[in-house]
C-alpha cells in the first residue's frame, strides 16, 4: 500500500470555483477506489447472505467448504472475538447471524480464498439449515406482530416510552392546540417507496494485518473513526489497533454510513495473517446497505379562509427494516420538517419508525425530510386548489422565516430565506412548449417512437422544503483538524473528512489557503491514524463543520509559529458547532434553545411533458433556487443541486426497490432504475447566499435540500399536467393512465 | 487459457478462467485497473473501452473474446502524459464528482467526438444515454463534451 498527499491546489480559496483536487486522476483511470486496492498475498472474501426474510438457523455446516480449492477460512458467529452485535447508533445487529436471521441477504458466514470464484464455489458448500418464520412485512401490523428484537435495543435512550412490539422510536409533537379548528381543511395520504443510494461504486475494500494482532482497513466509508468505533469491540482490540483509511469513495449519499465489509474484511484477515479484499456485486450492494425509509403519511391542514395556516396534523409511518440503523434519527427529522417551511401555531404530529423484516433503512440524502417534503406540497397545493389562492402566494403568506418557530418551539435563530427562495424560484423564465411534431428523442417515452405526442400533456409543478444541518438532538458533534506548518511556510493539513465526491477535500485545502494566505498546502490522507474524528461526511455537515475546524487549526498555527519564533508546528483543534438538545419525550418540545443547528432550503419550479394516454413522462426543465449560506466553491455547489434534483427526480418517477414477502425483486441495474443522461432536463440553480450567523464563513450545507423538494417538485407538476392526485411515489405509467 | 491481445498500443498476455470478462482480466490481471466495474450487466457503462475501435461494455465480453484483438482503456486515452480533450474538459467543467462512472464517460464521449465533430445536445445525451453517473445529473458532463468539442 502506498499512500501519497494529495498535489498541491494550484487556485482558489474560500469563495472561488477550484477544479477537484483528485480530477486528473479520476479522468485518467489512475484514482484508486476501495475496489482497486491489491496487496501481496492478498486473498479475496465472499459473504454468505441468507435467502429468507425471517428464520431460525437450526444448523451450519462448514466441513465441505473447508477443504475446497484455495479456500483459507470459513467462518460463523463462532469466530467473532468480541462483541457479537455492532450498530451506528444501537448495537442490534450480529456480526454474523446467529439463531435467527432478519433479513433477505444478511450475513451468515464468510469465507477467504485465492480467488474470488474460489471463494464463490466454496460460499456454495456451505450448508446452513433454516426454519423459515413468517416474516413481518407491513408496518401497519408490524406494532401487533411478535417481537424482532425482545431486547428492544432502542428503548431507554431518552426517547418516549412505546410498550408496542417492533418500535425503533415514535415521537409526539403538540404544538399550540392541537385541536384548533380552521375554516376549510384538506387531507391526504401519501406513500413513498423504498429507494436505494445506487452508488456507482459497490461496497468494497481491503483488510491488511499488522502482524502485531492488529489491522488496517481500507475502504469506501463516510466516517472514519465511528467506523472504527464498531468493529474494535466486535474484534476484542484497542481502538488504536484497528485503523481505518479512506480509499476511494465510489459514491455514498447515506449508503455508506453503516459498516459493510469492514468487520467481514478484518476478521478475515486475522484469521488468515494475510491481507483480504471484499468487493461486492451489484445484486449484493443491493442487500448490502442501508435504504431510504419507505413511508406512509396521513396529512391534515386546516386553514382560514384567506389561506393562513391554523392546525397541521400529520401522521407519519416509516418502515426501519431488520435493524435500526440511524432510524431513530430519521424519525425524528421526519416529525420536524413535517410541516414543511411554514409557520403555524398549532401542530400534532406523530412520527412512527417500526421494525420489520423488510430490507433495513437507515440514512439517505434527505433523511425523513424527503418523504414528508412528498406530502406537504401536495397538501399545500390541494389547500391552494380549495381556497382558489394562487399555489405560490399560499406558500409565501405561510413562509418560515428568522424568529419564526417550528412545530417543537425552536426559534429559527440563523438565517433561513423560505420567502427568497420562493420568490427567486418562481420568477426564472420557463420554456416554451415545443411544437409537435419533434424529434421522438424529445417526447415522453423517448426515442421508441409509439407516437407523436397527440396525448402529451404539459404541467408546471413547484415545490419548497427544507431540512436541518447537521447531527440533532444533543449528539456531541466534533470535527478535528491538524495542521503541521513548516517554517518555510508550507503546511500539511490533517482531517479524517471523508471525500466521498462532494468535494470536501477543496473545501478544506481553500479554507487553509484563506487562513494561511500561501499556495503551499497538501491535504494528507484521510485516516484515524493520525488525527482525531472529523464526525460523518453526511447531515449537510461535513463542509461547515471541516471548514470550522480547519479555521481553528490553521488560525492557532499561525499564532503558535508566531509565538515561538518561526520554528514548524504541528497543532490540532476541535471543532463544535452551537450546542443542542433532546426534544422532550412527552411533548416533542425543545429542552433547551434547539434541537436543530441551523437549516437550510430551497424552492424548485419543474416543467413536465405527460402522454396521458402512454403513461409516459418527460421533465423538460428545472428551475431553483437554493439558500446555501455562502458558496466555497461555486461550482460544486451547483454540481450538486444538479446531482441531488436527479436523485430526487428518480425517485419521484422510477425508483424503487421491489419486495415479495421480504425478499428483494429487483436486485440489478436492469430492474432497479436510475436517471439517464436521456431523463435529466436541464437544471437552472439560483444560489442565495445569505451567511449563516453561527458558520465559519456563514457556509451551510447544500447536498439534501435539492433532493428534499425535487421529488415533491416533478410530481406536482405531473399532477398538474394529468390532473390527477398522484399521492404515491415513484409515479407509474399505471398511476398516470388511471388504470 | 492464455491469451494475446494489444492494450493501448502494446503487446499483453494472460493466463485466464474460462468464464473471466474481459473487465476482470484487464482489472486484476492486467494491471489496468482504470476501467470500473459497477454492474456487471451492460446497464451502467462503467467499464466502456473499445475492442477494434468499438465502444463495447467490457463486462459483457469474454477476456478470450478479446485474443488476438485491439484493446484501449481510459489509461489509453492521455498522449504522453498530455491529457485528452476530453480529460480536460471534464476536470474543468466540474463534470467529475466520485468519478466512478468517470472513466467509462471519458471513453464513451471520445469515441463519439471521433464520430461526430460537431454533435448536438440530443447527439450528447443518446451517445452518453448508456453511461449511469449518480452524483452530477449530468448537467456539467454535458457541459464538458461540447468543452471538449469545441476545443478538438
Amino acid at each position: 500500500m502506498s499512500e501519497t498527499a494529495s498535489p498541491k491546489l494550484e487556485l482558489g480559496r474560500v469563495g472561488d470555483s477550484t477544479p477537484r483536487i483528485d480530477g486528473v486522476p479520476k479522468v485518467t483511470g489512475e484514482f484508486a477506489y476501495s475496489s482497486d486496492l491489491q496487496a501481496a498475498g492478498m486473498l479475496w472474501g465472499h459473504t454468505v447472505r441468507s435467502p429468507h426474510a425471517h428464520a431460525r438457523i437450526v444448523s451450519i455446516d462448514i466441513s465441505e467448504a473447508v477443504g475446497m480449492p484455495g479456500v483459507h477460512a470459513v467462518l460463523t458467529h463462532e469466530d467473532v472475538p468480541g462483541e457479537k452485535r455492532y450498530g451506528l447508533e444501537f448495537a442490534d445487529q450480529p456480526v454474523l447471524a446467529y439463531e435467527r436471521v432478519r433479513y433477505y441477504g444478511e450475513p451468515v458466514a464468510l469465507v477467504a480464498a485465492e480467488h474470488p470464484e474460489q471463494a464463490r464455489r466454496a460460499a456454495g458448500r456451505i450448508r446452513v439449515e433454516y426454519e423459515p418464520l413468517e416474516p413481518v412485512v407491513d408496518p401497519e401490523r408490524a406494532t401487533e406482530q411478535d417481537p424482532l428484537h425482545p431486547d428492544r435495543p432502542t428503548m431507554s435512550h431518552g426517547y418516549r416510552d412505546d410498550p408496542r412490539p417492533n418500535v425503533v422510536r415514535s415521537l409526539l409533537i403538540r404544538h399550540g392546540d392541537p385541536e384548533a379548528d380552521g375554516e376549510v381543511t384538506v387531507s391526504g395520504v401519501y406513500e413513498v417507496g423504498i429507494q436505494d443510494q445506487a452508488f456507482l461504486g459497490p461496497e468494497s475494500g481491503l483488510a491488511v494485518p499488522d502482524g502485531e494482532g492488529g489491522v488496517d482497513v481500507y475502504v469506501a466509508t463516510q466516517w472514519l473513526h465511528v467506523d472504527r468505533d464498531q468493529v474494535a469491540p466486535c474484534l476484542n482490540l484497542k481502538p488504536e489497533q484497528v485503523r481505518i483509511h479512506l480509499a476511494g469513495v465510489g459514491g455514498a449519499f447515506g449508503g455508506r454510513e453503516d459498516l459493510s465489509m469492514q468487520l467481514h474484511g478484518a476478521l478475515l484477515a486475522l484469521h488468515t495473517d494475510r491481507p483480504v479484499k471484499i468487493v461486492y456485486n451489484r445484486e449484493e450492494s443491493f442487500v448490502g446497505h442501508i435504504h431510504r425509509h419507505p413511508a406512509k403519511i396521513w396529512a391534515e391542514h386546516r386553514s382560514t379562509r384567506d389561506g393562513k395556516l391554523v392546525n397541521v396534523r400529520v401522521r407519519i409511518l416509516l418502515d426501519g427494516g431488520a435493524y435500526a440503523s440511524s432510524s431513530t434519527a430519521v424519525t425524528s427529522n421526519a416529525a420536524s420538517f413535517a410541516v414543511g417551511p411554514y409557520a403555524v401555531d398549532n401542530a400534532l404530529i406523530e412520527s412512527t419508525c417500526v421494525y420489520t423484516n423488510n430490507p433495513p433503512c437507515g440514512a439517505m440524502r434527505g433523511f425523513g425530510a424527503v418523504q414528508v417534503c412528498f406530502a406537504h406540497e401536495a397538501q399545500m397545493d390541494k389547500l391552494a386548489e380549495a381556497l382558489d389562492i394562487d399555489p405560490i402566494e399560499l406558500r409565501l403568506l405561510n413562509a418560515l422565516g428568522p424568529g419564526g418557530s417550528l412545530p417543537t418551539g425552536q426559534k429559527i435563530t440563523g438565517t433561513l430565506p423560505v420567502a427568497d427562495v420562493i420568490r427567486r424560484a418562481a420568477e426564472l423564465d420557463i420554456p416554451e412548449q415545443e411544437e409537435l411534431p419533434r424529434d421522438p428523442m424529445r417526447l415522453p417515452g423517448g426515442s421508441g417512437n409509439t407516437t407523436r405526442g397527440e396525448g402529451v400533456r404539459r404541467g408546471v409543478g413547484f415545490a419548497v422544503g427544507f431540512k436541518n444541518i447537521g447531527y440533532s438532538e444533543g449528539f456531541d458533534d466534533y470535527t478535528a483538524a491538524r495542521v503541521r506548518l513548516d517554517a518555510d511556510g508550507s503546511a500539511e493539513v490533517h482531517c479524517a473528512a471523508a471525500e466521498v465526491g462532494q468535494g470536501v477535500a477543496n473545501v478544506i485545502l481553500q479554507v487553509a489557503r484563506t487562513e494561511l494566505g500561501s499556495s503551499d498546502v497538501v491535504l494528507a490522507p484521510h485516516t484515524t491514524a493520525t488525527v482525531d474524528s472529523a464526525g460523518s461526511a453526511s447531515a449537510s455537515r461535513m463542509t461547515w463543520m471541516a471548514a470550522g475546524a480547519v479555521r481553528d487549526a490553521c488560525r492557532a498555527a499561525l499564532e503558535e509559529r508566531q509565538q515561538n519564533g518561526g520554528k514548524a508546528v504541528d497543532v490540532e483543534r476541535i471543532y463544535r458547532h452551537p450546542r443542542t438538545t433532546p426534544l422532550d419525550p412527552e411533548t416533542g418540545q425543545i429542552t433547551g434553545e434547539r434541537a436543530h443547528v441551523a437549516y437550510a432550503c430551497a424552492a424548485m419550479r419543474v416543467v413536465a411533458e405527460v402522454d396521458v394516454e402512454l403513461g409516459l413522462t418527460r421533465v423538460v426543465w428545472i428551475g431553483t433556487a437554493q439558500d446555501v449560506g455562502k458558496a466555497v466553491n461555486p461550482q460544486a455547489v451547483t454540481g450538486q443541486i444538479e446531482g441531488g434534483t436527479a436523485q430526487g427526480l428518480g425517485l419521484a418517477l422510477m425508483e424503487e426497490i421491489q419486495t415479495r414477502d421480504g425478499l428483494i425483486t429487483n436486485a440489478s441495474f436492469t430492474d432497479y432504475l436510475i436517471p439517464t443522461t436521456l431523463d435529466m432536463p436541464p437544471v437552472v440553480s439560483v444560489l442565495i447566499e445569505e451567511a449563516e450567523p453561527d458558520a465559519p464563513y456563514g457556509v451551510k450545507g447544500v447536498g439534501e435540500p435539492p433532493t428534499v423538494v425535487s421529488t415533491a417538485a416533478v410530481v406536482a407538476a405531473l399532477r398538474a399536467a394529468t390532473g390527477r392526485e398522484l399521492t404515491r411515489v415513484p409515479v407509474k405509467p399505471d398511476d398516470i393512465v388511471g388504470l | 487459457m492464455r491469451i494475446e491481445l494489444q492494450i493501448n498500443g502494446e503487446a499483453h498476455e494472460a493466463d485466464v478462467w474460462e468464464g473471466e470478462s474481459l473487465l476482470f482480466a484487464l482489472r486484476e490481471q492486467l494491471g489496468f485497473p482504470g476501467s470500473k466495474n459497477a454492474c456487471e450487466q451492460g446497464e451502467c457503462g462503467s467499464c466502456s473501452v473499445l475492442l477494434d475501435g468499438t465502444l463495447v461494455c467490457s463486462c459483457l465480453v469474454l477476456a478470450a473474446q478479446a485474443e488476438g484483438h485491439e484493446v484501449v482503456t481510459v489509461e489509453g486515452l492521455a498522449d504522453d502524459g498530455r491529457l485528452h480533450k476530453v480529460q480536460e474538459a471534464f476536470v474543468a467543467a466540474g463534470a467529475v464528482q466520485c468519478g466512478f462512472c468517470t472513466p467509462g464517460l471519458v471513453v464513451a464521449a471520445a469515441d463519439l467526438l471521433k464520430r461526430n465533430v460537431y454533435p448536438s445536445d440530443d447527439d450528447i445525451r443518446e451517445a452518453l444515454s448508456g453511461n449511469l453517473c449518480r452524483c452530477t445529473g449530468y448537467a456539467k458532463i454535458f457541459d464538458a463534451v461540447r468543452m471538449a468539442a469545441a476545443a478538438l
